[in-house]
C-alpha cells in the first residue's frame, strides 16, 4: 500500500489544500498530514464527505492543511464536536485529530468517554510528548524526570498517562500505534482505523525536533509488534501493560456494537402537540 | 408584611404540603387537571428540599377563568397533609385571616410559622378517611376535601384519576377514587369565600410544564440534535425531548459534562442540523468557552437555561433570575450573540422556538431563559402561538465557486457550506481568521470580522415581539422572564385604581431594541425595574445603555421567594 488508488481518480494531493503548515522543519506531523491524504486517497473518500475536527495545539492545526470539511475548535474538545457532528451526520467519515496535551489532559475526560461510546470515529493523537505551541511544557505522556521545562524545573514528577491501556479499559475497539518515521506502516493504520466500524484510536508516535529533541532516537527504539491484533481485552491488557510504548502495529480491534442514532422520522412534530390537550 | 397585598377574588389559590413522599405533587398534578377539565385556566409551582425522599414538599396553585400568569399574593386555602417540617415553606406560602388551613388534628399542633397568620382551621380526620380505604392514601382524601370546596364535580376529578393513575392498576385507582369520594363527603365547618364560577364552553387548553413548553418550542424551531448533561431544574426538559426527537427524526446525547454537551450541539450544528441544549447556572458557567466558539466559528446554536439560585451550586431546586449578567457578559472577548428570556409558561414554547429560528437565522449563539418556577411549574394555558419563521440558516449552494466561508457580505451574514456539499470545502475556526476561514492574526482581519460578526445582528427586525406591551401610563414597570405576570398584574391593580401604567416585559434582552424602549419611556414619570435577583442586573444593564431616566428605580428581590404583585405595589407607594 502506496497510498494510491489504481481505480480511484482521487491522488493524495487532491487532499491537500495547499495552505501551509505552521509546523517547524521536522516535525513528524508533516508525516501524519501525508499519511492522513493518502489513507483517504487509498480509501477514494469523497473530499466532500470527510470532516476532520481538532483542538487546539501544534497537530491540531492539521484540519486546514486538508481538503475535506473541517473544525478547529478549542483546547481538549475535538472529540465532544466529532461525537456531535457524527450523531447528527452519520453519513460523514469523521476523523478526529490532536496532540497528548489536548487529548489526554485537557481532554481526558471526553477520551474515556468516546472510547466507551464506540461511536463510528477514528482519532489519531500526534504524541511528541511536549506542549509545543505553548513552548516546552511537559504533557501528560512526558517522563517524570523530564527537567527541561521551567514550569517543572524537577520534571513533572509523576508516572506518565498510559494512552493505549486506558483506551482499552474506556471501551475503543481499535487500538494501534504507529511512528512518523514510518509513513507508510502509518498509513496502513488509518486505513484500517477508518475503516474500523467503531472508536478507532490510532496513537502517532511524532517527534518534536524543538523542544523533545532527544526524539531522534526514536527511530532506533521503535520496533514493529511482535504479534497481531487480538480481539481479546484481557490477552490485550496484558500486552499493553508490558509494551515498551515504542511497538508499532495494531494492537486490538474488537467487534463490538457502536453507538449511532438512527435518526429516522416516525412522526411530525405537530403531532406530538396534541398529547398537551385538554 | 406589605400593605398592597391581596388575594384575587376571581381566582382561587391552594398549597398543598407535606414531608417528600407523600404525594403533594401528584394531587396537585391531578387538582390542576381537573380544574382544567373542568373548563378553567390555572397555575402550579412546586417547592421543595434538595432531598429525594424524606424533606419536604409543596405545591402552590392558582386557578381561575381568566388565564394565570404569577402566583397571588396570599392563599386562600393551605391543605396540610403533615407538618413535618412544613414551617421551612411558612416564607413562600402567606396566609391572611381570612384563609383557610386544612389539616388533621392527629398529625399534632399547627406550627407557630403557620398559625401566626391567623387563620380560619379547619380539622379533619384525613389519615381516618384513607385509613377506611385499603390502600387508601391520605393525599387522594386531601384531594377529594378540595374538589369539593372548590366546586369541581366529583366525577371531573375520578375521570383524572383514571388516567392519570390508570397505569398503576386498577386497584391503586379503585382506592384512589374511594378516597377521593371521602373527600367530597366529608363534613367541612368552613368553605373559602367564594367558589370558582361554572364555565359554559371553555376554549381549547393545554396542560404543559414549562421544560415541556420549551422542548416544544425547539422542536418547533427544527432543533434536531441535543446533547445536554444533567442538571436540576433542566433535566425534565431533556427527559421530554428524547423520546420526542426520536420520534421527529432527531436524536440526542447524554454528554459526559457540560464542556462536552456545548461543543457536541457545535458538531451536530456544523453538520447542518439546528442544535440545542439545556442547562441551568453551573451548567452555563462551564459552557462559556464553547459558546464563544460558537460565536467565532459562526456555528448556530441555542442554550435553554432554567436558571435557579446561584451563584455555585447555590440553590438547586429554586428559582431565581440571577443568570442574565452571565448570558449577556459572559464570554471572553467581543462576542454579539442573542439573549431571550420566556415571560411565561406559555411563551416558553414561542420565546424558544424563537431563539431557535433567530440563531439559525444569524448564524450565532442564542441562549434562551427560563428558570425553575416555569420550568418545573405546570400551567394550563391557551395553546402557544408560532414564532416568526424568519429566512432561515443561509447555506452554500452545490458547487459553489471559490468559496470563503466568512466572506464579507452586505448584511454580515455568509452564506454556510454544510458538510457534503461540493466545492463548499472549508474549516471552521475559533481563532480569528479571514474570509477563507484561515487563521489569521492580521488587524484588518481581526478588525473585518468583528464587524462582520456585530454588523449582522443589527439586521435583526425583532417587529413586536421584543417585548410584551400591557396598558399605558404615567407609571412604567420594566421587567423580563418569570416577574413579567406579578408585573402584568401589578398594572391591572394600579389601572383598577385610578393610576394607568404601562409595564414593559423584554423578551429580547440582547440585542435590545434600544429605540424602541427609549420611545416608550419618553414620558413616563416613574419607572420602576422588577427582577428576581440581588444586584439589579437588568437594572444596571439598561442604565448601562443609558437609556433609564435617573429617577428610576429597582425592585430586585432575590429568590427562592417569588415577586408578588403586592411587593411591586408596595414598592411604587
Amino acid at each position: 500500500m502506496h497510498g494510491t488508488n489504481p481505480v480511484s481518480e482521487l491522488k493524495p494531493k487532491h487532499y491537500k489544500s495547499g495552505i501551509k503548515p505552521v509546523w517547524c522543519p521536522g516535525c513528524g506531523d508533516f508525516s501524519v498530514l501525508s499519511a492522513v491524504t493518502k489513507a483517504l486517497a487509498y480509501l477514494a473518500l469523497p473530499q466532500q464527505n470527510v470532516a476532520m475536527i481538532s483542538g487546539i495545539g501544534c497537530s491540531s492545526r492539521l484540519p486546514a492543511y486538508i481538503s475535506a470539511y473541517g473544525f478547529h475548535g478549542v483546547h481538549g474538545r475535538a472529540l465532544a464536536v466529532a461525537s456531535g457532528l457524527k450523531a447528527a451526520r452519520p453519513d460523514l467519515t469523521v476523523l478526529v485529530a490532536g496532540g497528548d496535551g489536548d487529548g489526554f489532559s485537557i481532554g481526558g475526560n471526553h477520551f474515556l468517554h468516546a472510547c466507551r461510546r464506540n461511536m463510528d470515529l477514528t482519532y489519531i493523537v500526534m504524541d511528541n510528548e511536549v506542549y509545543g505551541m505553548t513552548k516546552g511544557q511537559a504533557s501528560p505522556t512526558t517522563a517524570p524526570d523530564w527537567a527541561e521545562s521551567k514550569l517543572t524545573p524537577h520534571g513533572p514528577g509523576v508516572p506518565s498517562f498510559n494512552p493505549t491501556s486506558i483506551a482499552l479499559a474506556s471501551g475503543a475497539t481499535f487500538i494501534a500505534r504507529g511512528f512518523t518515521g514510518d509513513p507508510n506502516g502509518l498509513t496502513k493504520l488509518l486505513v484500517e482505523a477508518i475503516q474500523h466500524p467503531g472508536f478507532a484510536f490510532v496513537q502517532a508516535l511524532s517527534p518534536c525536533p524543538t523542544y523533545r529533541p532527544e526524539h531522534k532516537q526514536w527511530k532506533k527504539e521503535v520496533h514493529g509488534l511482535e504479534e497481531g491484533p487480538t480481539s481479546d481485552p484481557g490477552i490485550a491488557a496484558q500486552r499493553l501493560q508490558a509494551d515498551d510504548g515504542m511497538s508499532t502495529g495494531l494492537f486490538y480491534q474488537a467487534d463490538v456494537p457502536v453507538w449511532q442514532p438512527e435518526n429516522k422520522v416516525s412522526c411530525q412534530s405537530a403531532a406530538l402537540e396534541k398529547a398537551f390537550s385538554v | 408584611m406589605n400593605n398592597n397585598a391581596q388575594t384575587d377574588s376571581s381566582t382561587l389559590s391552594v398549597a398543598i404540603t407535606g414531608s417528600g413522599g407523600s404525594g403533594v405533587v401528584t394531587s396537585g398534578q391531578i387538582l390542576l387537571r381537573a380544574l382544567a377539565n373542568a373548563g378553567y385556566y390555572g397555575l402550579m409551582g412546586r417547592s421543595a428540599g434538595p432531598q429525594i425522599r424524606g424533606g419536604e414538599s409543596a405545591v402552590m396553585l392558582r386557578s381561575g377563568i381568566e388565564p394565570v400568569e404569577c402566583l397571588d399574593d396570599r392563599f386562600d386555602i393551605l391543605m396540610s397533609l403533615d407538618w413535618l417540617n412544613v414551617s421551612r415553606f411558612a416564607e413562600e406560602i402567606p396566609l391572611t385571616a381570612e384563609s383557610l388551613i386544612i389539616c388533621d388534628a392527629a398529625e399534632g399542633e399547627i406550627p407557630e410559622a403557620i398559625a401566626g397568620h391567623g387563620a380560619r382551621v379547619m380539622e379533619l380526620p384525613l389519615k381516618e378517611l384513607a385509613k377506611a380505604v385499603e390502600g387508601g392514601r391520605i393525599n387522594m382524601v386531601a384531594l377529594g376535601v378540595l374538589g369539593d370546596l372548590l366546586g369541581i364535580p366529583e366525577s371531573v376529578i375520578l375521570e383524572v384519576i383514571g388516567t392519570t393513575l390508570g397505569r398503576k392498576g386498577p386497584e391503586i385507582v379503585e382506592s384512589s377514587g374511594q378516597c377521593i369520594s371521602n373527600g367530597y363527603a366529608a363534613e367541612k365547618n368552613h368553605r373559602p369565600a367564594n367558589k370558582l364560577p361554572p364555565v359554559e364552553t371553555p376554549p381549547p387548553r393545554w396542560d404543559i410544564s414549562g421544560n415541556e413548553a420549551s422542548g416544544l418550542g425547539a422542536l418547533r424551531g427544527g432543533v434536531r440534535f441535543v446533547a445536554a448533561y444533567p442538571i436540576t431544574p433542566a433535566t425534565e426538559m431533556l427527559e421530554w425531548l428524547a423520546p420526542n426527537l426520536e420520534k421527529v427524526g432527531g436524536s440526542l446525547l447524554q454528554a459526559e459534562d457540560e464542556l462536552a454537551s456545548i461543543n457536541m450541539i457545535i458538531g451536530g450544528s456544523f453538520g447542518g442540523v439546528p442544535s440545542l441544549t439545556a442547562t441551568s447556572g453551573p451548567g452555563l458557567s462551564l459552557m462559556m468557552e464553547g459558546l464563544g466558539l460558537a460565536v467565532t466559528s459562526e456555528t448556530p446554536i441555542v442554550v435553554a437555561n432554567v436558571m435557579r439560585g446561584g451563584p455555585s451550586t447555590g440553590i438547586p431546586t429554586k428559582s431565581e433570575q440571577s443568570d442574565l449578567n452571565i448570558s449577556l457578559y459572559g464570554f471572553h472577548g467581543d462576542a454579539p450573540h442573542l439573549v431571550l428570556a420566556a415571560l411565561n409558561i406559555r411563551d416558553c414554547t414561542f420565546a424558544t422556538e424563537w431563539a431557535v429560528r433567530l440563531a439559525e437565522q444569524f448564524q450565532t449563539v442564542a441562549i434562551v431563559l427560563s428558570d425553575q418556577s416555569q420550568g418545573q411549574a405546570r400551567s394550563v394555558i391557551d395553546p402557544p402561538p408560532a414564532a416568526p419563521i424568519g429566512p432561515g440558516r443561509r447555506v452554500a449552494e452545490p458547487e459553489i465557486e471559490d468559496y470563503s466561508r466568512y466572506c464579507i457580505t452586505e448584511d454580515g451574514i455568509s452564506p454556510m457550506a454544510i458538510p457534503g456539499t461540493q466545492g463548499g470545502i472549508y474549516t471552521a475556526d475559533g481563532l480569528e481568521h479571514n474570509e477563507k476561514g484561515t487563521p489569521s492574526s492580521m488587524p484588518m482581519d481581526h478588525q473585518n470580522q468583528l464587524d462582520k460578526r456585530r454588523d449582522k445582528l443589527a439586521g435583526l427586525d425583532p417587529g413586536e415581539h421584543w417585548a410584551e406591551i400591557r396598558g399605558t401610563g404615567k407609571a412604567c414597570l420594566i421587567t423580563w422572564g418569570s416577574s413579567s405576570g406579578a408585573a402584568f398584574e401589578a398594572g391591572r391593580r394600579l389601572e383598577a385604581r385610578g393610576e394607568p401604567a404601562r409595564v414593559i416585559a423584554i423578551r429580547l434582552l440582547s440585542p435590545l431594541p434600544e429605540k424602541a424602549l427609549k420611545t416608550l419611556l419618553e414620558d413616563a414619570q416613574r419607572v420602576l425595574v422588577v427582577e428576581q435577583n440581588h444586584g439589579g442586573q437588568l437594572f444596571h444593564y439598561l442604565h448601562s445603555l443609558d437609556l433609564l431616566p435617573e429617577t428610576a428605580r429597582v425592585l430586585a428581590k432575590p429568590g427562592p421567594l417569588p415577586i408578588r404583585p403586592g411587593d411591586i405595589l408596595d414598592k411604587l407607594s
